[in-house]
């Protein structure tokens, strides 16, 4: 039985592959994008509101800065306690054209020994955890390779 | 520049891990406040509590808890919450009471019994709650976030893992002279060093733990003071309570994600500067008039950073400043001669009003052996998660 892929948190991302990308809202009168998304009303305070419509986020950006979590996050973090603790490297990633910064987990693999600032990094889709329902789908920045 | 409120009694209960309820350390903190201020608990018009959100529903209505601890008197009550920054606000409460009018004597008491390990959110699926988020989905404990602030001031700055680790060495020596502080042993560069690693690239001894502790000021008007037969006191001149402006392009706890700054053009200073800006302004100094600061260390990196927001150096020279130093007891102005969080653990809503528990005895020159010679004016700086600034500046 295949098991369902849901995203942790809904309309935050979509697609798959190269079609994989982040998902904010763009104010219609001013347009200031939101990520996590603004559904209710823009945040700038020199704007009088307008309809916030769904945008993807550029899917390449590049690291503001990086860590990593050497101890076992806490709950609602869901890990498997039987099993020992892998790290995980963790990076801010500066949008461009948007002007703003993201966070997002690495994928697998990526260390920070692996990391600089200003590296090129692209979005995709990511395996969060797995239970025996669902596998959790999220976001996750892969460096490109490429010297900006 | 605001009129003036006193300080007139400041009280702690030692930090630690003593396995007691906040209610405990926050009545033990206010009487040493009432006891030092030289006042019965029945002359107190007002008490403010800066809750704590780890004690059940007594420490939401902190103000109510300590008040009947110490035995109903009828006095007029609040309760605030500001996370890091509620000590401030709640002095800001008591300030604003008494240039209002509405009481003479206010007792300010903030406490908290901490658990063990990261701080994590309160239970419950919420998933529209920024806190909640960033656990489920990125498994980010506050120290990383403290690890993205240290590895981008390495890249831009070019400071270094052996820098941090001198603003634990300063802190530890300084905290070694207090006897509230939890942490009373000198640290050395090796010792940091070889602390196992929490977040990329900070290590154990680079990041604050979490405690338990209290503390209590004494506030009333200028005129009560001297009426008190206090015709010096400590004064408090500022207080600083702002929040953010848009876009907001710092990445704070506990966001995934800063504003954007494509469309609204950022104001050309970070939100911590402004902290401290707004303070300055209403107290009509700068940062060359300081005696001493009061920083909130959440890790040795951090503290470079408030270097800088305040003013005491340029962008990019704290390290500068603390190898020359300066930034020592000692030095042309010591931060954190208290010991610091480095040297306390976080006690949340106790620790801001610790921070001018300290500027009081170092302005009335009773801090003993990490006394700052002449001490005259004096700057706490914090900030709390989700948007609120906290500075107070206290002058003799
Ligand atoms: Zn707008």
């Amino acid at each position: 039985m295949s098991r369902t892929h849901t995203p942790v948190v809904e309309q935050w991302f979509t697609g798959d592959g190269d079609g994989f990308t982040l998902l904010g809202t763009r104010c219609a009168a001013c347009a200031s994008v939101f990520f996590p998304r603004e559904d209710s009303h823009c945040r700038n305070p020199g704007c009088p509101g307008g309809d916030l419509e769904e945008v993807p986020l550029s899917r390449r950006g590049r690291v503001w800065s990086y860590t990593d979590s050497r101890y076992r996050p806490p709950s609602p973090y869901v890990t498997d306690p039987e099993l020992p603790w892998q790290p995980y490297a963790l990076i801010a990633v500066e949008l461009l054209n948007e002007r703003m910064v993201v966070l997002g987990q690495a994928v697998p693999g990526v260390t920070v020994a692996d990391l600089a600032v200003g590296m090129e990094v692209e979005v995709v889709r990511g395996v969060l955890h797995e239970d025996a329902e669902r596998v959790w789908t999220t976001w996750q920045w892969r460096p490109t390779g490429e010297t900006v | 520049m605001t009129a003036e409120v006193a300080v007139l009694g400041a009280g702690m209960h030692p930090w630690g891990k003593w396995g007691r309820s906040f209610v405990a350390y926050g009545s033990a903190a206010a009487r040493a406040a009432l006891a030092d201020a030289g006042l019965e608990w029945r002359q107190v018009d007002s008490v403010v509590g800066a809750d704590t959100v780890r004690g059940g529903y007594p420490g939401y209505v902190a103000g109510a808890t300590f008040a009947k601890a110490l035995g109903w008197q009828g006095a007029r009550v609040a309760s605030v919450y500001a996370a890091c920054a509620s000590g401030a606000q709640a002095v800001n409460t008591a300030r604003t009471q008494i240039l209002a009018g509405l009481a003479e004597v206010v007792l300010v008491v903030g406490a908290d019994a901490a658990p063990k390990g990261f701080f994590r959110p309160a239970g419950g699926d919420r998933p529209d709650d920024p806190d909640w988020l960033r656990f489920r989905v990125l498994g980010a404990t506050n120290p990383t976030y403290f690890g993205l602030y240290a590895r981008r001031r390495m890249a831009v700055h070019g400071d270094t893992p052996e820098d941090f680790a001198q603003v634990k060495v300063k802190n530890a020596a300084q905290g070694a002279l207090n006897p509230y502080a939890r942490y009373r042993n000198r640290v050395t560069a090796e010792e940091v060093a070889a602390s196992a690693i929490v977040a990329d690239p900070l290590r154990l001894l680079d990041i604050c733990a979490t405690s338990d502790g209290g503390a209590a000021l004494v506030l009333c008007s200028m005129e009560f003071a001297r009426r008190h037969g206090v015709g010096d006191p400590v004064r408090i001149r500022a207080v600083s309570t702002v929040t953010p402006r848009y876009p907001n392009t710092v990445l704070d706890l506990p966001d995934i994600a800063t504003d954007s700054a494509a469309t609204v053009e950022p104001a050309g200073e970070t939100f911590r500067a402004s902290i401290a800006r707004a303070a300055y302004e209403e107290a009509a100094i700068g940062p060359e008039d300081l005696s001493l600061a009061e920083v909130y260390d959440l890790s040795t990196a951090l503290e470079l950073q408030w270097y800088e927001d305040l003013g005491l150096c340029g962008e990019g020279e704290a390290v500068k400043l603390l190898r020359e130093g300066a930034t020592a007891l000692g030095g042309r102005i010591p931060v954190n001669a208290s010991g610091g969080l480095a040297s306390f653990g976080e006690a949340v809503p106790a620790q801001a009003i610790a921070q001018v528990c300290e500027l009081t005895w170092q302005l009335r020159g009773d801090a003993g052996a990490r006394q700052v010679a002449g001490a005259q004016v004096g700057i706490t700086a914090n900030q709390g998660l989700f948007g609120h600034g906290s500075a107070v500046i206290a002058a003799r």
